[in-house]
């Protein structure tokens, strides 16, 4: 049986999905997001992260059912939980077999056997990082090849999808770029909700502690409400 | 005699038992009309209730500047010893002042001399000379019959904060009248009924006899009291209310007179909303009052009871931040039939936090069930989070024990309303009685031995089974001595200051239950886990008291939703509650307990070592039954999963208080979700069998505040999207930036 690598659960989640959602952060990420507020969840080698067979985690999860009322559930986070696929397709599995709604909160780069996983995710939270190559690039290290192939997969299997896109002050928030975030979305189809997420600096004391430097120091935050306008016009051509 | 039943105060009214004898509960049933419905009918503030309260609200200002207003010093205590008085006399629609002026507060000698003399003084007051040589002459206090009667062993435990905040030189409170009989009945009646089980009480003359014969005639002369107080406002409370604005006088009036006479902790009103809609509900129909009139008198009836103040001393303002009076309404419910006790009148009664603005006081507390109807849900949680003034109860549990006629006394002590009342037994500190099982008994602070044959530990590192056993040793000589304590002070409180007011809006023949209390649950829970899990060694001073404790390695915490502890503070508190109800009580009072202080943690702190879970000595405990902050690491859903494990039923019987901290943001996006998701909370908590939940939304300034108070706000959580942290784990650069982040703006 494969055990996971958890970084810490927040009983109580209510801004990732839809209702009152436990969160499990799980460890491990192979992006490098110069924005990245987690930057305790990369690695594979955290001591005080804790290894958690699948039945122990979805009993732990179930202790806190009684406040998912009908639209909360669980929500895996990290870190990205699709690097542990064989883990996070039997804890999903278990959560659906006992009626535990299922959210993954994802940069869509994993290690494949998205089938068995999306089988039992009742929705994406998908985090856009760019829409482009190059910008995928400079923001990730990455490349967004491995990122579209998640999105194809998401799109067959017809899960529910929301866009998350953060505005990074200098690198995102151009209106020529939300602009062109626009007509990206407009192709992605399944798409329930968008959310702009304003670059915040919580995560920069963590990088301290961690003794590595913070790619975006000096960027100041970003005001929610400078994306208020965005965010309506982004959520008003959705379908559904 | 009685009343005729065909007398115009009852024409409509649905006929029942409540006609012939004294029973409020069958009056309810029979003819309240529950409400499905949303907040859409509510009214605004009318121009008389606004001129009231502006007047109020500028003499509340002025005494949170001053301290105090006024303080009468020419009479002392009494239900009618006061001349009427006013706030705005043309504007006010319902009247009736503790005093002859608002704000202005009584002296209540019958507590205790020196308790009232240094209350006055911290003010530059001083009574009239002549009334205090004439009181010390002739009148003996509760505070002197107490001193009298206690032993050595009550005193060592009140020298050194074992047994803290006893009522002993104050007002016990905690009792509540079932005011709604004056409206109802009126005085003439209850006099009538008071007489005829006078008469019953007879037979062989023995203490408990000799002691309610006379408790019921000083009944009777509160009656007789409370009539002619109400007649100096010129309402005629003899008789039954005839319409809604007499029985919302009337019940006022009942309760003033409590507060008149007593000035106990906790003076609160009971379950008043829905009874006082019946009224209100006959005169819409019959269109002598439209819904503006409907609501002006609860606004002006709450404007009144947001001035109770009762005279407190410096010491007791240490312990109760906030000059509180726990006047609490318990609002909401569900019958034992299934309908919901939710009418109109509940709605109004939270509409007033809209019409005249947040407020403490009343205390108004939800009777949560997730069958409430679903406006009533909504409005409760948009109220909740719009301002922060509202706790939640669980009506299920307490339901089964109580009927559905209970109220909430203070915090969280459920009470058939006009059937049980309670002695308060304020509580001991179970932290410190931790610290005495290693101590051997020595009081760590002032080197005084308090608790005798406990031996003294030596162990290098502390041994849990050994340790245990001399903590279960404490436990029991405390729960003695706690007993005997408790049965002292209320064998002179009702001897020298009885509450005869309250008393006699109560059955004669009542329950009466014996509210014990623990403080420091979460840091003897967590200590004994050290002990347990990790590797604790003492560092002792020179006479080989530990004064400090070195942890080595990892341990669980309680407020994280593991039974390894959770299970450890269950024990705990069912063993103290069984050794309690091992001693008997006075008058065969049930015995209860409570894990509940609001405030007075801080002050528990500072009289308390350090102890082995790693808290520093004089830190403050966490409040009420909530896990300590900081501690937990999984979210608040565990940490109320924890608290939720607390027993109530027959253990934890008089409450298990718990504090719920959020920023609006973090509860949701959009208000819509908000509120959804704190109704979700709270189905949640209590589906989980816990019992209470103080709802927390707070804003900046509370934030702030939090910063230098993180003991008040346990839990507290700050959310952004894919990110959590718990703001007292944070450094103060951290916080900083939170509070700048969570607010949007500058510091």
């Amino acid at each position: 049986m494969t055990k996971g690598l958890i970084h810490s659960i927040e009983s109580m989640g209510l801004v990732d999905g839809p209702g009152i959602r436990t969160v499990v952060f799980m460890q491990g990420c192979r992006l490098r997001c110069i924005y990245c507020h987690n930057p305790d969840t990369w690695s594979m080698e955290n001591e005080k992260a804790q290894q958690m067979y699948p039945e122990e985690l979805v009993e732990r999860i179930e202790r806190f059912r009684p406040y998912f009322g009908s639209k909360g559930g669980v929500t895996f986070s990290g870190g990205e939980p699709l690097i542990q696929p064989d883990f996070l397709a039997e804890v999903l599995k278990l959560c659906k077999a006992r009626g535990i709604s299922t959210c993954l909160d994802t940069a869509g780069v994993g290690r494949g056997s998205y089938d068995r996983i999306l089988k039992n995710t009742d929705l994406v939270l998908l985090d856009v990082k760019h829409y482009t190559p190059e910008g995928y690039r400079q923001m990730t290290g990455g490349e967004i090849d491995r990122f579209n192939k998640f999105l194809e997969d998401v799109q067959k299997y017809r899960i529910p999808i929301w866009i998350r896109h953060v505005v990074v002050p200098g690198y995102t928030d151009s209106q020529e770029h939300l602009e062109g975030l626009e007509r990206y979305i407009s192709s992605i189809r399944g798409i329930d909700r968008v959310e702009l997420l304003p670059y915040h600096t919580l995560g920069e004391y963590k990088y301290k502690e961690m003794g590595i430097k913070y790619p975006l120091e000096g960027v100041p935050a970003m005001r929610e409400e400078e994306l208020a306008t965005w965010n309506e016009r982004l959520n008003s051509g959705l379908a559904g | 005699m009685g009343i005729d039943v065909n007398c115009t105060a009852w024409r409509g009214f649905r006929t029942g038992e409540w006609r012939h004898l004294v029973n409020v509960r069958n009056f309810i049933q029979k003819n309240y009309t529950p409400y499905y419905g949303d907040a859409d009918f509510l009214a605004p503030i009318s121009l008389k209730t606004q001129r009231v309260w502006e007047k109020a609200s500028e003499l509340i200002l002025e005494e949170i500047k001053h301290g105090i207003i006024d303080i009468e010093t020419e009479v002392v205590s009494g239900i009618d010893n006061f001349e009427p008085g006013y706030i705005d006399r043309d504007n006010e629609v319902i009247v009736g002042l503790q005093t002859d002026a608002p704000l202005k507060r009584i002296v209540n000698l019958y507590g205790g001399m020196r308790t009232a003399k240094s209350a006055l003084e911290q003010f530059g007051y001083q009574l009239n000379p002549e009334v205090e040589k004439h009181f010390r002459l002739y009148r003996k206090t509760h505070n002197d019959g107490v001193f009298d009667a206690y032993p050595k062993r009550t005193r060592l435990a009140r020298t050194a904060g074992l047994l803290t905040g006893l009522p002993d030189a104050y007002g016990r409170g905690r009792i509540v009248g079932d005011y709604r009989r004056v409206p109802l009945y009126g005085t003439a009646f209850l006099i009538e009924e008071k007489e005829r089980d006078l008469d019953q009480l007879d037979g062989p003359m023995t203490d408990e006899r000799i002691r309610l014969r006379e408790e019921v005639r000083m009944q009777i002369r509160a009656l007789e009291e409370m009539c002619s107080m109400a007649e100096k406002y010129g309402c005629d409370i003899s008789r039954p209310a005839e319409n809604a604005r007499e029985a919302v006088q009337a019940l006022y009036m009942a309760y003033l007179a409590g507060a008149k006479e007593n000035n106990g902790a906790a003076t609160s009103l009971g379950r008043t909303s829905t009874f006082l809609d019946i009224y209100i509900q006959r005169d819409l129909e019959n269109g002598l009052l439209d819904e503006t009139g409907a609501q002006e008198l609860i606004d002006q009836f709450v404007i009144k009871l947001r001035l109770i103040r009762h005279l407190r001393t410096p010491d007791y303002n240490e312990l109760f931040g906030g000059d509180p009076t726990w006047v609490t309404e318990s609002i909401g419910g569900i019958g034992v039939d299934g309908r919901p006790l939710v009418t109109k009148n509940s709605f109004r009664f939270l509409h007033t936090l809209t019409n005249l603005g947040t407020a403490p006081e009343p205390n108004l507390t939800v009777l949560w069930s997730k069958d409430l109807p679903e406006g009533f849900k909504r409005y409760c949680s948009m109220m909740s989070i719009k301002t922060d003034s509202i706790q939640y109860e669980s009506d299920e549990l307490m339901r089964p024990m109580y009927g559905d006629d209970y109220c909430i006394a203070c915090c969280v002590s459920a009470m058939a309303v006009g059937k049980q009342m309670q002695f308060f037994g304020a509580r001991a500190n179970l932290a410190k009685s931790l610290l005495y099982a290693i101590n051997g008994g020595i009081d760590e602070k002032k080197g005084i031995k308090v608790v005798p044959d406990i031996e003294l530990d030596t162990d290098e590192v502390l041994d849990y089974p050994k340790v245990l056993g001399n903590y279960k040793k404490v436990l029991a000589y405390v729960a003695e001595l706690y007993v005997d304590t408790i049965n002292i002070i209320h064998y002179m409180h009702d001897k020298y200051a009885y509450e005869s007011s309250q008393m006699a809006l109560h059955d004669t023949l009542v329950e009466r239950l014996a509210a014990f209390g623990v403080a420091g649950l979460s840091i003897a829970a967590d200590s004994l886990s050290a002990i347990k899990f990790a590797s604790v060694r003492p560092i002792r001073d020179e006479k080989g008291i530990a004064v400090d404790f070195e942890i080595q390695g990892e341990f669980p915490k309680y407020g994280n939703d593991d039974d390894r502890v959770d299970d450890i503070a269950v024990e705990l508190v069912s063993y103290f509650s069984a050794e309690l109800k091992k001693h008997p009580m006075y008058r065969n009072a049930r015995h209860t307990l409570s894990a509940l202080t609001i405030t007075s943690n801080v002050m528990y702190g500072k009289k308390t070592g350090a102890t082995p879970d790693g808290r520093k000595a004089g830190e403050p405990f966490a409040p009420g039954a909530n896990p300590m902050h900081g501690r937990d690491a999984n979210g608040a859903l565990a940490s109320l999963n924890s608290v939720a494990k607390i027993p109530y039923r027959d253990v934890c019987q008089d409450g298990v208080s718990n504090t719920f901290s959020i920023v609006p943001r973090a509860l949701g996006r959009s208000e819509g979700e908000r509120v959804e998701n704190l109704i979700s909370v709270l189905d949640g908590y209590f589906v989980k069998g816990a019992h209470h939940l103080n709802v927390n939304v707070m804003d900046r300034q509370v934030l702030l505040d939090a910063m230098e108070h993180p003991e008040m706000y346990p839990t507290l959580t700050i959310r952004v999207s894919g990110y959590a942290v718990n703001f007292n784990r944070l450094s103060r650069e951290q916080q900083l930036e939170v509070i700048k982040r969570t607010f949007h703006d500058e510091m």
